[in-house]
């Protein structure tokens, strides 16, 4: 095995991981403020997916410019379903909080699905850009301009929903919200609202995630589920109180299941991430960029 | 300023305030005293909108207050300091000041205010870049109030302060609170260092199983040889020998 060739996989991995990356972060974002785990996060990301590929369809826009269009639509999507589905569920306390979410978001799953369908048959659609299959080599690596792409709008959305959630005055909002609501609503914070706006980014963020997907792979009305577990996992292994940290670490998911591809073979990728998850969660429950025991409480 | 009516407040099935009725004037500080589990904590939770009364009425200058979300009560300019803190701990003590400032009036006003806090408490000028968490506990304390302050509060409610702090540093917060009501800022005071709080106190309530039991001036109540006996550790066998 030469040098050139586990550079280049590890190379695709952290093109693969970015893509996760942006999907854990909208989940991560939304479990970590709200504590509702939208199981539903894969079928938004399927649904940006679609419009990311119909504006490109019917509009002629490059995936990447209508990120643009893509990610407002998204958030009011988002804003939609939060006042339809949870605001009432979010109101409750923590245990029938996480029931009750878990048994919207599985509802939420089976209608959107069922509606991609309706709308737009089961068959694979794909993105096809002036660009898409075009690479560029560098030292002997193969770095096609779709994935690197990939990358950057992940580096950006991570930056900019850093900058957010630090800079802002919302964004401290958020982060008061998401370590003790009750503290937040002492500090004059409409919790509410401050959901609401979470809720939306979440949203936003899996739309932009399904854009990369669409991409790069192609969409089907039922990508959702696995997209939905893979951010899980990253999730899980960037820790629950680290909202930021779900980047790092799906790069290094996206690194771990390509370098054991190469190892091991490509039909154990799965099991390889799903292996370091349950390690990690053995090893380092916190996950690993979690702060671990400061917010237990 | 504050009126407190007939208030009843229920956990679920269990009620734990019974008719409770108080008056809080401009300018006073006004203590709770009672045993653990007396309402206290309810009571003020329930001033700020976090409990809401399954009967009677909680009036802000006349206003009902009780109706309106927790959020807007703040913007009415009544702030709590909650028991245990409940810092932002992963935030630094700037974020921790300058979330407390988050409704538009404080806002408007912030910097203004962070200065004063900084003047009151030199060492959160110090430290303002110290995630909140990693503070001795005095200073989370000294923080908590600091982020209360910023909201501008007219009525500035404290439950329990002093629990679990080295005696120099409750000291130390019993001055913050008589600095903070000559400042101009009305308080009303959960406390179990009951002699601290008395002496402090303009006017007291006692509050057992649920209901106001009895009330008094500070020094009223200290003299008083059933508040002597219950909460100071003043037994009258001891005191006829």
């Amino acid at each position: 095995m030469s040098l050139a060739t586990i550079a280049q996989t590890l190379v695709f991995g952290v093109f693969v991981g970015s893509i996760y990356g942006i999907a854990a972060l909208g989940l991560g974002l939304v479990f970590g403020v709200m504590r509702v785990l939208n199981v539903a996060h894969g079928e938004l990301l399927m649904i940006g997916g679609y419009v990311s590929f119909w504006l490109f369809q019917l509009v002629g826009l490059d995936p990447l410019v209508s990120l643009l269009i893509l990610g407002p639509v998204m958030f009011v999507l988002g804003t939609v379903l939060h006042k339809l589905l949870y605001t009432h569920v979010v109101r409750q306390g923590t245990e029938s909080k996480i029931k009750n979410s878990l048994l919207i978001s599985f509802g939420l799953i089976l209608i959107l699905q069922q509606t991609a369908i309706l709308l737009w048959t089961g068959d694979e659609r794909t993105v096809q850009t002036a660009y898409t299959g075009r690479t560029l080599a560098l030292a002997g690596i193969v770095l096609p301009y779709t994935r690197m792409a990939n990358l950057g709008i992940g580096l950006l959305a991570v930056i900019a929903l850093h900058l957010f959630l630090h800079r802002t005055y919302f964004g401290k909002a958020i982060r008061a919200t998401a370590e003790d609501w009750e503290a937040a609503t002492l500090a004059g914070i409409d919790v509410q609202r401050v959901y609401l706006v979470t809720f939306a980014i979440g949203t936003a963020l899996a739309g932009v995630a399904g854009a990369l997907v669409t991409m790069g792979y192609g969409v089907t009305p039922t990508i959702g589920l696995p997209w939905t577990l893979k951010a899980l996992v990253v999730v899980v292994l960037a820790g629950t109180g680290s909202i930021m940290g779900a980047f790092p670490a799906g790069l290094l998911l996206g690194m771990a299941e390509a370098g054991s591809a190469l190892v091991i073979g490509a039909e154990y990728g799965q099991v390889v991430g799903l292996v370091i998850f349950l390690l990690v969660l053995l090893v380092r429950p916190q996950g690993l960029f979690g702060k671990g025991g400061l917010r237990s409480a | 300023m504050l009126e407190v009516r007939e208030v009843d407040v229920f956990y679920g099935d269990l009620q734990a305030l019974w008719g409770v009725s108080l008056t809080i004037n401009q300018g006073e500080i006004v203590v709770l005293v009672g045993p653990n589990g007396a309402g206290k904590s309810t009571l003020l939770r329930t001033i700020v909108g976090l409990h809401r009364p399954a009967a009677g009425s909680v009036l802000l200058d006349g206003q009902p207050i009780h109706t309106i979300p927790a959020y807007q009560i703040v913007a009415r300019g009544i702030v709590l300091v909650p028991e245990g803190r409940r810092l932002f701990g992963s935030m630094s003590v700037l974020e921790n000041l300058e979330v407390g400032a988050f409704t538009a009036r404080a806002r408007h006003e912030k910097n203004k205010t962070l200065q004063r806090v900084f003047e009151t408490f030199p060492i959160l000028a110090e430290r303002k870049h110290q995630i909140a968490a990693t503070m001795s506990g005095g200073q989370q304390q000294m923080l908590a109030i600091g982020r209360a302050l910023m909201g501008l509060p007219r009525l500035l409610l404290f439950d329990e302060p002093s629990l679990g702090l080295a005696p120099i540093v409750v000291e130390n917060i019993f001055d913050v609170v008589q600095a903070v009501n000559q400042s101009g800022v009305t308080v009303l005071l959960v406390e179990q260092n009951v002699h601290a709080a008395l002496e402090l106190a303009h006017r007291a309530y006692i509050v057992e199983q649920g209901r106001v039991v009895g009330q008094g001036t500070g020094s009223e109540l200290l003299t008083d040889a059933n508040v002597r006996q219950a909460y100071l550790g003043y037994s009258p066998e001891a005191a006829a020998q």
